[in-house]
């Protein structure tokens, strides 16, 4: 007798979540994984448990009232593998409270992998980004949604994207007192698109943004759009940052400089990059930093399908939808129960949030001028401590032109982060150094591990219950 | 229920749920380790578990990211001051 077949989606965001419900209800088993400890991702971030309270998000709530999902929480997947059977896979996983010694392993043998890893926050670097107190602007909205924790007293906000909104007004909520949101392009180009941004992204999207807007305008806390934090300054933390206006390719307007302070905190975000490893992992196909799908959020790789940001960014709803074709194609594929319906009515909003995520695409581009404010030590790579210096040294004076043999020259993207935070921004400085882009960008995307493993671990092999407390 | 957990051997409360770095945070501190090569201070960055600037050790196991990692009572973190954590490639796979 064989098993009944199985999907294994990882990722538990807005499209993880809805692919594993839309596998369930089409009559298959899932194991949705993910490494935080509730379903939900980075959108649906939940506060910290208040005392006596234990409620559920609606999407959290229908995923556990679904028998045929079982949630791995706490579960980060390190490694994927090909499978006994053509298109299947193994996954590799461990279970327990994060980077502790001795968490659970566990190996999942999946008949279709649904991957929904989201993606994470770009900062594009400049003299000083490296101060304790400069993190992202993810960050700081994950700290004040998930944790009531305000990352600073006095902050600043720069950088591009619609996101930037709702992580300043995060930080008002936490208490932060907003010194100025710097947005480096120009969202008036909105205005231009705004009957298809009204058509794709939805009237809920826009009326949150604009629910954004306007709590910033009763905190008075300036917006200003053309505008960066060109260098932040401090000794051993941030304690004040210049700000300046940009032209239009984001060359600083010479004299435009102004220096703020006090602030105690700055958050930056320039859009995000998915997390590629495990679609690479599975030899997905990847264009232009996203996962390649086709009508039916099928990727290259057989058995493999993708959803969400990891395809493009177009924020939770598009996920969601992409979450669900996902989940549905999975299903069908694997029982030949296909619901021609729901999935027609899946695609069409998965086609309204592609548009969408080209319309962002297009009002929101990252324009060449921030490679004009890196000096001779401003650090490229956080972790190996690479300055903008050497990365240059090593492509002019020494000749490289690949980003394999530019990472062994000078040691970008070989830290602990293994090039997810550098990678696209040296790929890019190398590019602007040689006037062409580098022979093989995709390089600094293709790493070993999905998620760092304890040596010990790997040897232990399977044990008993998750350890958390 | 409130926990109890030591920064550095001083008692702190803490909440069920809490990571690591928003209990720094709390604490006043912005950076917990410094770098390998610069002796730089670093704290919290990415958030999510990307960056690996926050590591801090815990229970006297070192590289624990600390956005990531949730409080357990009578846990003992250890910021890194002026020193610095064994790298990523002596640890970890
Ligand atoms: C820090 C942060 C904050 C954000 N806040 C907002 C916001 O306020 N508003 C907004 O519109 N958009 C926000 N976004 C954008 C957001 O990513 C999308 O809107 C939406 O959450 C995307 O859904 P998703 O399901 O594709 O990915 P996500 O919601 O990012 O979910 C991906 C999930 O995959 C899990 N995962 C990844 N890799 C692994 C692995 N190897 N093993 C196990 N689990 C894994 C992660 O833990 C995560 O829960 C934020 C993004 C980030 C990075
Ligand atoms: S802050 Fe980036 S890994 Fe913790």
């Amino acid at each position: 007798m064989t098993a009944p077949p199985r999907v294994v989606v990882v990722g538990a965001g807005p499209a993880g979540a809805r692919a594993a419900l839309a596998a369930a209800r089409g009559g298959i088993r899932v194991v949705l994984v993910d490494g935080e400890p509730r379903v939900g991702g980075q959108y649906h971030r939940h506060p910290l448990a208040e005392p006596g309270s234990r409620r559920l998000h609606p999407l959290e709530r229908s995923v556990v009232a679904q028998p045929r999902i079982e949630h791995l929480s706490r579960a980060t997947v390190w490694a994927l593998e090909a499978g006994p059977r053509p298109g299947s896979h193994l996954v590799h996983l461990q279970q327990g409270s994060a980077d502790a010694a001795g968490r659970t392993q566990r190996t999942l043998v999946a008949d279709a992998l649904v991957l929904c890893t989201g993606a994470y926050d770009r900062v594009l670097p400049f003299p000083g980004w490296e101060l304790p107190g400069v993190v992202t602007a993810g960050a700081a909205r994950a700290l004040a949604v998930g944790q009531r924790t305000a990352v600073g007293r006095r902050v600043v906000v720069s950088g591009t994207g619609p996101f930037l909104l709702p992580a300043a007004v995060s930080l008002l909520t936490a208490g932060s007192r907003v010194a100025g949101v710097y947005e480096a392009g120009k969202p008036s180009r909105w205005l231009r698109n705004l009957p298809a941004a009204l058509r794709d992204g939805g009237p809920a999207l826009l009326a949150e943004l604009a629910s954004y807007a306007g709590a910033l305008a009763r905190h008075r806390v300036p917006c200003r759009s053309r505008r960066a934090v060109v260098a932040a300054h401090g000794d051993g933390r941030v304690e004040a940052v210049t700000v300046a206006r940009l032209d239009a390719r984001w060359g600083v307007v010479p004299g435009s400089e102004r220096v703020i302070a006090p602030v105690d905190a700055l958050c930056v975000g320039y859009g995000f990059l998915p997390q590629l490893e495990l679609p690479l992992a599975a030899g997905c196909l990847v264009r232009d930093g996203r996962v390649v799908v086709d009508a039916r959020q099928a990727t290259s790789a057989p058995g493999v399908y993708a959803a969400g940001e990891v395809t493009g960014v177009a924020g939770p709803v598009a996920a969601a939808a992409e979450g669900e074709l996902a989940g549905l194609a999975a299903a069908a594929d694997l029982s030949r129960a296909c619901v021609p319906a729901r999935e027609a009515a899946a695609a069409a909003r998965v086609r309204a949030g592609r548009r969408f995520a080209a319309a962002l695409e297009e009002t929101y581009p990252i324009r060449e001028g921030w490679r004009s404010r890196l000096t001779e030590d401003t650090l490229v790579c956080r972790c190996e401590e690479v300055t903008y210096g050497q990365l240059r040294d090593a492509v002019t004076d020494r000749g490289a032109d690949a980003m394999r043999t530019i990472k062994l020259t000078c040691r970008v993207g070989l830290g602990a982060c293994q090039g997810r935070i550098c990678g696209r921004n040296a790929a890019d400085l190398v590019a602007g150094l040689l006037g062409r882009p580098p022979a093989d960008t995709l390089a600094t995307d293709r790493r070993p591990l999905a998620h760092p493993v304890r040596l010990g671990d790997l040897a232990s092999g399977p044990d008993g219950p998750p350890a958390t407390c | 229920m409130p926990l109890t957990v030591y920064v550095d051997g001083v008692p702190h409360p803490a909440r069920p749920g809490q990571t690591v770095a928003a209990l720094l945070l709390a604490t006043g501190r912005t950076a917990w380790r410094s770098t390998r090569h610069g002796g730089r201070p670093r704290g919290l960055f990415c958030g999510i578990g990307v960056c690996h600037d926050c590591l801090v050790a815990v229970n006297g196991l070192p590289d624990v990211r600390a956005c990531l990692r949730e409080v357990c009572d009578g846990d003992r973190i250890e910021t890194q001051d002026g020193a610095t954590l064994p790298g990523p490639a002596g640890e970890r796979a």
